[in-house]
């Protein structure tokens, strides 16, 4: 029986030094890589960061579904929205003439865009899923210009990781990392199945990412932020989200 | 040396009783079986608590791609919900337990796969698959089927046998879980998420949608969460002391113990 303890006892000890050593190694790439999301703190940190590492291997480039015409549902649900506030009713009083987008952070130009000026982008249509994390969907048309080539007029630093949205509401703020920021079907959508976007699914500037569920793209968009690090942006765990229990990563 | 590591092998369904050392204490379930078990038992919990707190969210199931509070849906639940948005003819709302509930049960998710993963990995190399979960060559015929089944209907107590490995049924459920139910209930869980099947869009688009895929998840769900309960059944009514001992330490417990 000794024998045997001893030969089990060995065997363990190498196993456990691989696999502690081999963590340590994973860990190191993962975060050379940016494959660790903001909020792998806490119990809950494993399996976030095998979703977000995984997916960010799996699926840097792939594009979400797209569908026919015929498939857009006839009434695109408007979620509930927390009350207005002042600054947006007076804004949607003026029928969003002065509504402003400002980017800053890590750009060459800090600019500030009128809906005119996004609107004489060139423009991208997706039909799409948006995905709630309840369970429920609906397919539109979403209209738009694509993220990317608003980063690409104000000019990023090379060194920009996340690019941080905030909404209107001050409670309501996100943040993706670059290779959602650069991907050809994250918009900034104005338009809803040829029409501007209502009010109710997020008018008159949603940020739109239809690769992760609906919470990401957030209604009313004011602000962005590209930064290489979201430690100084709220309770940094990356978005408002995770301040409210909820996963920064939604791709699932 | 060589005795000792023979009674950590779990034995055979091949051993006939009188075989079946009367009174020396024998390992009945590996340790890797025994602590995948409970790994998969808790991430089971995990996953059940979560996924109904999650349903409470939306309790109404679709079919196609596409489903919300304006189109018609499959069947709903009749529970109340945790969102106001959804019409459940309750006067009230339940209090939103979605956050920590997806964290949990994605975390659940990705413990209970690589878990399963070391288990079929070991029991295709250890044998515990063909020695222990197929079916024994005199069991695959349909009188034996049948046989098994009148036992089972009659509830009568387990063989000698029965005490050092799984009688057909067992064998077959167990199969029926580990090859069917379990890997259609990841398969249906991946086709729901928005990132996956963008890189993989058959996983969504053989089952017809992503609210098929979700519908489909409930009801595999469904089956695993009754697979569960008869398993504890079963396990009550062959001996819970013994079968919990067996499961825990891996000792099978005395001829006297176990009769």
């Amino acid at each position: 029986m000794t024998d045997l303890s001893r030969r089990k006892l060995i065997i363990g000890g190498l196993a456990a030094t691989a696999g502690v050593s081999g963590l340590g190694l994973a860990a190191r790439i993962a975060r050379r890589y940016g494959l660790i999301p903001p909020d792998h703190g806490g119990i809950y940190g494993l399996g976030e960061t095998l979703t977000y590492a995984s997916q960010r291997l799996l699926t840097r480039h792939s594009l979400a579904r797209e569908f026919h015409p015929s498939q857009i549902s006839k009434r695109p649900l408007a979620n509930e929205i927390p009350p207005l506030n002042e600054a947006f009713k007076r804004l949607q009083a003026g029928g969003f003439a002065d509504w402003r987008l400002s980017v800053n952070g890590m750009v060459d130009r800090p600019a500030s865009f009128s809906l005119a000026q996004l609107r004489s982008y060139p423009s991208r249509s997706q039909i799409t899923q948006l995905q709630c994390e309840e369970g429920w969907s609906y397919i539109a048309e979403w209209i738009g210009v694509p993220l990317s080539h608003v980063l690409e007029v104000v000019g990023i630093h090379s060194q920009a990781r996340f690019v941080v949205y905030f909404s209107i509401d001050p409670n309501w703020w996100e943040s993706i990392d670059m290779a959602d920021a650069l991907h050809p079907q994250t918009f900034l959508t104005y338009g809803m199945n040829g029409n501007e976007l209502p009010v109710g699914n997020g008018g008159p500037l949603r940020m739109r990412l239809p690769r992760q569920l609906g919470y990401k793209s957030v209604k009313f968009i004011t602000n962005l932020t590209v930064t290489d690090s979201l430690k100084s942006f709220g309770k940094g765990l990356g978005s408002a989200s995770p301040e409210t229990g909820y996963a920064w990563y939604a791709g699932i | 040396m060589a005795r000792l590591e023979s009674v950590q092998v779990p034995l055979g369904a091949c051993v006939p009783s009188s075989a079946a050392p009367v009174t020396t204490v024998t390992s009945r379930h590996s340790a890797l079986v025994r602590v995948t078990h409970w790994i998969t038992t808790l991430c089971f919990l995990a996953l059940l608590v979560s996924g109904v707190e999650i349903v409470i969210s939306h309790p109404r199931f679709y079919w196609g791609e596409t489903g919300n509070v304006l189109t018609t849906p499959l069947f709903k639940l009749p529970i109340p919900s945790s969102r106001a948005l959804v019409p459940t003819g309750y006067g009230y709302v339940l209090p939103d337990q979605n956050g920590w509930s997806r964290y949990l049960h994605f975390q659940a998710a990705w413990v209970v796969v690589l878990t399963g993963l070391l288990y079929i990995v070991s029991a295709l190399f250890t044998g515990h698959l063909r020695k222990n979960l197929l079916p024994g060559k005199p069991d695959r015929s349909l009188r034996a089927f049948s046989t098994a089944i009148a036992h089972h209907l009659r509830f009568e107590r387990p063989s000698e046998a029965e005490a050092w490995s799984y009688n057909m049924l067992q064998r077959l459920t167990y199969l029926f879980v580990i090859f069917i139910l379990f890997p259609l209930v990841i398969w249906t869980g991946l086709a729901m998420s928005p990132a996956f099947v963008s890189a993989v869009p058959a996983t969504v688009t053989l089952l017809g949608g992503q609210q098929s895929a979700r519908t489909i998840h409930f009801f595999v769900s469904l089956a695993l969460l009754l697979f569960v309960l008869v398993h504890v059944v079963m396990v009550c009514l062959a001996g819970f002391r013994s079968r919990m001992r067996a499961m825990i330490t891996g000792r099978a417990g005395t001829h006297m113990e176990r009769t």
